[in-house]
């Protein structure tokens, strides 16, 4: 087909104008206690000292940052996804960083002004008379937690919401029972970094029986150059009980590479359900491709009960490289799993990003629906793995993934695998690959949508199934993301 | 209103477009009437601007601005609507959310007042309830899963909400048995004002039926060989399109097709009379 030289232009025009900034790329100055730059056992006695851990933490982070060695000596970086970058060197980053506080905080008022400032421009309050309603917050700035949100409301329900570091001191009980029961250090090679050297995160523990009132939020926020953000998560939800959570996450931008590797760990007992839901923007470096943030991430649900049920839902437009597989693994009898992503990338941005469904107890169904969309040289991977134990009597799995391009010099994979070991399952794969079409861009501005509108739309449109998981407000929020984001790569 | 002065057009290097002459005044439906392959989609394809068109010469004058090398969003802009002959399907986007991006970006171009989801949505139900389209449909995905007839309703819908200056309508009856012929006609009818203009191409008579043209043009080969009122159509429909095509290859044999006298294109409509107007 050709392109008459008027549309050419206006294409060129439309790039010039709107090449989008980063718009959460600032430094908050703030005085920082930090750990000396690398990593050794001393570093690791050290975040656990600041933390005022039990010895059996210390012990346990000893472990994984033992195994963890043993992992680099043996040179185990994994290197099997369609990603390139140049090896990390451990012993060039800050493993811990926190804003400095003179003591612990009673109430809001007396957090850094400074902090509270950075929170409102990415325009999460964490002021009382502001407060999202329905919606609790946990700030994470660097390696700790500065504010959590409607605690109190949520401790009448006998709800848990708080900062990693104040479980391990206040309900060691639960930490120690679940904590690395999903994901245990040895489990890959992040995983074990991230159990030695993890600074804080959220923990959520919702009792037998109780429907969470709020949409609980996890706020992660990069502040400090060459800094690790190795965070940790663990939610729980007991028999019957249900929670929605959701995490946003932002850096500013340096022109080195941030290292972020969180381990995320979900527990369904008896007929729970966690939904969870990530809209993951860290800075993704600039047009060149310096700079940005390494997602490295280990997320794992586990269904223990019969007929629970965990969902991730994940929109991902930040990070230079994205590198991460929500699972569920599903234990329980009649349990489901569910994966819905969004995976955006453009300039020099790549992701190889998927799910792992692991069918154990019987009955058990798993529905992935997987969006890839590439721009300008960006690289997309789905990798995805459907595994049915010889235990797991009639599952069920339904996958679609499905890939849209932008341009010519983008690429989009798709690697599927599917291990089956009992002959009663169920399982049904789509895929296909487009390209936003001419016919549709022409239909739009047809009626007056220019260009840039018209993809935003059509790419909506295709982000749909997904985006209809996400809580009200943060569709709102992610659907404003993708345009963002999507502006300038036009042509 | 619009000027077409000797359009040549082309895609992949083929011409389809071999030198158009066209005046549609204000408050004017012209019908244009051709074979298979002669050139009517390219006509509503080029005046709109699709980029796989390429205008090799020619004016296209929309209210006296040339409007060839104008980006198909600014024509929409400028009051240009093309009611497709087979409607793209956009999965996951819902129909009031495209129409009201499209309605918003022309207000917006024109400095008009744009409209919140509230206010859109009270335009919309009126206009649905105008051409008589299910409300419920406003709310699915555009043209998705839509038969034939909501697809051609849909048009004329979108058509409604934009109130263009221009309409061109690229054959709405096809496919249509005859009660949505009838149907969409109302809507086309409805939609006449002493201000706008409608081009309708059609390859059959019998919308005509229900839609009075002030002009009926006969297009074979790229070219326009014949215009008359609408016992031209009448006439089609009696004789088959045979005996234009004789006309039209006649037209070859003639040295060359010399351009429309400058100044023609002010002549009233009253003026122009039967018969050669298209040949220019």
């Amino acid at each position: 087909m050709t392109t008459t030289p008027q549309v050419q232009e206006s294409n060129k025009e439309v790039k010039a104008a709107l090449r989008q900034e980063y718009k959460y790329g600032f430094v908050t100055e703030v005085e920082a206690e930090t750990a000396p730059r690398g990593l050794s056992e001393d570093t690791v006695r050290f975040i656990s000292e600041k933390k005022r851990e039990p010895e059996w933490m210390l012990q346990w982070r000893l472990r994984a940052y033992r195994h963890f060695m043993t992992l680099l000596a043996r040179d185990q970086h994994p290197r099997w996804a369609h990603l390139r970058y140049p090896e990390i060197d451990f012993q060039n980053i800050i493993c811990y960083s926190a804003p400095k506080q003179k003591r612990k905080l009673n109430s809001l008022d007396e957090v850094d002004p400074e902090l509270l400032k950075t929170y409102e421009k990415l325009g999460i309050s964490l002021a009382e008379q502001k407060r999202l309603a329905g919606v609790a917050v946990d700030a994470i700035f660097d390696s700790v937690s500065i504010a959590t949100t409607f605690k109190e409301e949520l401790a009448k329900r006998g709800v848990i919401f708080c900062a990693m570091s104040e479980a391990i001191q206040d309900h060691p009980e639960l930490v120690r029972k679940y904590l690395g029961s999903v994901v245990p250090y040895s489990d890959n090679f992040y995983a074990a970094l991230n159990a030695a050297v993890f600074s804080d995160g959220s923990f959520c523990y919702i009792p037998k029986g109780v429907r969470c009132p709020y949409e609980l939020t996890t706020y992660f926020r990069i502040n400090t150059q060459d800094v690790g953000q190795f965070e940790r998560t663990l939610i729980v939800a007991e028999e019957g009980a249900y929670v929605s959570y959701l995490e946003g996450c932002s850096a500013p931008m340096f022109d080195t590479n941030q290292l972020h590797a969180a381990v995320v760990e979900l527990i369904t007992l008896d007929n729970a359900q966690i939904k969870y839901s990530t809209i993951q923007n860290w800075y993704p470096g600039d047009a060149q491709g310096m700079g940005g943030v390494y997602n490295f991430v280990t997320k794992r649900g586990k269904c223990q009960g019969r007929n629970s049920r965990i969902s991730w839902t994940q929109v991902e437009t930040g990070s230079a490289i994205t590198w991460k597989y929500p699972s569920v693994l599903l234990q329980g009898d009649g349990s489901i799993g569910e994966f819905y992503s969004v995976a955006l990338t453009k300039g020099y941005q790549q992701a190889d990003t998927g799910t792992k469904m692991t069918h154990i107890g019987k009955n058990t169904r798993s529905t992935v629906i997987a969006k890839t969309i590439s721009a300008e040289q960006g690289e997309g991977t789905y990798r995805g793995l459907v595994k049915v134990m010889p235990s797991a009597e009639n599952a069920w799995n339904f996958t679609q993934c499905d890939s849209l391009l932008i341009g010519d010099r983008c690429g989009a994979h798709t690697t599927p695998y599917v291990e089956v070991r009992n002959n009663t399952a169920h399982l049904e794969h789509e895929a296909f690959t487009s390209r936003v079409s001419e016919e549709q861009l022409f239909y739009c501005n047809q009626r007056g949508i220019g260009l840039e509108e018209a993809h935003a739309l059509i790419i909506n449109g295709f982000c749909r199934e997904v985006f209809k998981q996400l809580p009200l407000e943060f569709a709102v929020e992610a659907t404003r993301l993708l345009e963002m984001n999507l502006e300038g790569t036009v042509g | 209103m619009l000027e077409i002065r000797d359009l040549h057009a082309s895609i992949n290097d083929v011409e389809i477009l071999k030198g158009v002459n066209l005046t549609v005044n204000a408050g004017e439906l012209h019908a244009i009437m051709g074979p298979n392959g002669s050139g009517k989609s390219t006509l509503a394809f080029v005046l709109a601007g699709k980029p796989t068109y390429a205008i090799t010469s020619g004016q296209v004058l929309l209210e006296g601005v040339d409007m060839v090398g104008m980006a198909p969003e600014n024509r929409a802009r400028a009051g240009l609507f093309l009611s497709f002959q087979q409607p793209m399907e956009i999965p996951g986007v819902r129909l009031d959310q495209f129409l009201r991006a499209g309605y918003n970006a022309i207000h917006k171009a024109r400095r008009e007042e744009e409209l919140d989801v509230l206010k859109f949505d009270r335009l919309l139900t009126r206009k649905t309830k105008m051409v008589g389209m299910e409300a419920a449909l406003t709310r699915r995905y555009v043209n998705e899963g839509f038969s034939g007839g909501e697809r051609k309703r849909n048009e004329i819908l979108q058509m409604a909400v934009l109130e263009p200056k221009l309409s061109i309508l690229d054959e709405p009856d096809s496919g249509l048995d005859i009660d949505a012929v009838r149907i969409v006609a109302q809507g086309i009818n409805q939609l006449r004002t002493p201000q706008n203009s409608v081009l309708l191409i059609t390859h059959y008579q019998r919308i005509l039926n229900y839609v009075q043209p002030d002009y009926v043009h006969v297009l074979i080969n790229g070219r326009i060989v014949q215009s008359g009122d609408k016992d031209l159509a009448l006439q089609v429909e009696a004789e088959g399109y045979d005996r234009f095509e004789a006309k039209e290859q006649a037209l070859d044999l003639s040295p060359s097709c010399p351009p429309l006298p400058k100044g023609e294109g002010d002549v009233s409509p009253s003026l122009l009379g039967k018969g050669a107007r298209g040949l220019g």
